[in-house]
């Protein structure tokens, strides 16, 4: 792939054919370190963080961040211009679409029309139902501010859901001696679309969409857990 | 020397028009009609249809392990065979927005008389070519759209994010004080992909006469590209790195060239 020489002149006392093998070691080396600077540059990009949610369909991270073609075709194809591409410094690579649910919720289009436009399979076609989505999960993280918890009656976080009843519920729990209703989301259901996070009242939301592997536990022992120590 | 005659230069209006009107479709809608086209120079939607993808960039997502959808890679043949049978560098004098941004530069060092040089090799952009087509592979991603200009201006321009124009200014910066031409003459490894896509392109600029060519290549932005012509060892162009940019014609309008698709290539004129 490398062309022709550039300097024709032989240096006297060097064979040909040894300047030719120069050439090509010259090359093939600068090759190697602009790789290697690459690679380098690759992994100091930051991954995608948490609060950055990918459209629906999304595939997984790693296949999602290599298959996306960074074309914005979904981002155009959102009637509700939640999407974005990622800038320069946003933690997600570049020019990939994301949202972030307090700013602006995916609204769960039946028709899908961002999986649509996607030319390049990122978003999967597959995906034909909305509901079957998974772009996160809610978690509860706040407990001591949701004001539900703290036995007031607020609930927007399970009234704005449009997976109502079946992704949240206000769950009956007794605590301290007193029923609370307790917002309880079900993992199963929740697409992650984040009209709870965008709805809750409180001015840091007590409820967010989380990555799916960082919102939920998985059942099993932790190596380095009770079961792991001596 | 006799003077040469400066007529009007077509081939850069001509240029121009089509660039500028490709990047005003990608940002505006026309009235009456809505979007003309959708998404960016990395895969694109012309009239809600026709699907077009940069096969460059697809190349990227093929080698990172990806089986592309069948419109991004239908899109990427369609694109890659044009740009195969007429020329594939072509994108980058006639589409790419980057080269209205180093053509500023080459202008503006010309009005300023900036001297300063360094010369970088003509074949460092195959390298960096080499080396993103690696790196997309061994890092099982698209490596070179981390820091491509071309798109980089495009979602600026497009969707107003600019925390990536310093790259860009570091790149005008580059052509206009540092290296003539540097950019996309020697370091854009999408022009040297175009330029290994398009090596057969059949559209070419070619000579149909005789002519004092002196002009037309101090105007080239790749001049060893003229220089079998020149020299009456060839009739035609055949240098994948042409950009069929016209600048040879529009220097010097006498100089016998011409552009023009040749199916075949006829036999060499005999020097007069
Ligand atoms: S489902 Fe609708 S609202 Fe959600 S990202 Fe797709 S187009 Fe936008
Ligand atoms: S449409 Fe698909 S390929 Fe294009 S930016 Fe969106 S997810 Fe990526
Ligand atoms: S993110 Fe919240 S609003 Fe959306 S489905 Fe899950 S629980 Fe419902």
């Amino acid at each position: 792939m490398v062309p022709p020489p550039t300097d024709p002149v032989p240096a006297p006392g060097v064979s040909p054919r040894r300047q030719a093998f120069r050439r090509v070691a010259r090359a093939l080396g600068g090759v190697m370190i602009a790789t290697l600077a690459a690679r380098g540059l690759l992994g100091a990009r930051p991954a995608r963080a948490a609060h950055m949610l990918r459209p629906p369909g999304a595939l997984p991270d790693a296949d999602f961040d290599a298959r996306c073609i960074r074309c914005g075709l979904c981002v155009q194809g959102c009637p509700f211009d939640i999407l974005k591409l990622a800038d320069w410094d946003d933690p997600a690579p570049i020019g990939t679409p994301f949202f972030v649910a307090r700013q602006d919720p995916c609204r769960m289009c039946a028709d899908l029309p961002c999986v649509r436009a996607c030319p390049s399979g990122a978003l999967d076609p597959l995906l034909v139902d909305v509901r079957e989505a998974d772009m996160g999960v809610a978690v509860l993280v706040g407990h001591e501010s949701c004001l539900n918890y703290k036995g007031l009656s607020c609930g927007v976080c399970v009234r704005v859901c449009p997976v109502r009843g079946e992704a949240i519920a206000l769950r009956e729990i007794v605590r301290n001696g007193a029923v609370i209703r307790v917002p309880t989301v079900n993992t199963d259901q929740c697409t992650g679309c984040g009209s709870c996070e965008k709805h809750c009242v409180l001015s840091h939301a007590a409820i967010r969409v989380l990555p799916r592997a960082l919102g939920i536990g998985r059942s099993g022992a932790n190596a380095a857990g009770r079961g792991g120590v001596r | 020397m006799k003077a040469m005659r400066r007529r009007f230069p077509y081939w850069l209006l001509a240029r121009r028009s089509v660039q500028l009107a490709v990047l005003a479709a990608f940002m505006y809608e026309l009235p009456g009609l809505g979007r003309v086209v959708t998404g960016n120079l990395a895969s694109s939607t012309w009239f809600g249809q026709l699907q077009l993808t940069d096969p460059f960039v697809a190349l990227q997502a093929l080698l990172a392990g990806q089986a592309l959808g069948a419109a991004a890679l239908i899109g990427a043949l369609v694109v890659a065979v044009a740009y195969a049978a007429l020329g594939g560098r072509i994108y980058c004098a006639w589409i790419c927005p980057i080269n209205l941004l180093t053509d500023l530069a080459h202008w503006l060092r010309t009005r300023l008389g900036v001297r300063r040089h360094v010369p970088v090799s003509r074949h460092v952009r195959y390298g960096v070519l080499a080396a993103a087509v690696c790196a997309s592979a061994a890092g099982s991603t698209l490596a070179w759209e981390i820091v491509n200009p071309i798109t980089l201006l495009q979602r600026e321009l497009m969707f107003g994010v600019s925390s990536g124009s310093w790259l860009l200014v570091v790149l005008f910066l580059f052509d206009l004080l540092y290296s003539r031409r540097g950019w996309c003459g020697h370091l854009c490894p999408v022009g040297a992909f175009y330029a290994l896509l398009g090596r057969f392109g059949r559209l070419q600029v070619g000579a149909s006469g005789m002519g004092e060519r002196s002009a037309s290549v101090r105007a080239c932005p790749e001049p060893q590209v003229l220089a079998p012509i020149v020299s009456g060892q060839a009739e035609a162009v055949r240098s994948g790195e042409c950009m069929r940019c016209g600048a040879c014609m529009d220097a010097n309008p006498s100089a016998g060239l011409g552009m023009r698709v040749r199916i075949v290539a006829r036999p060499r004129i005999p020097p007069a």
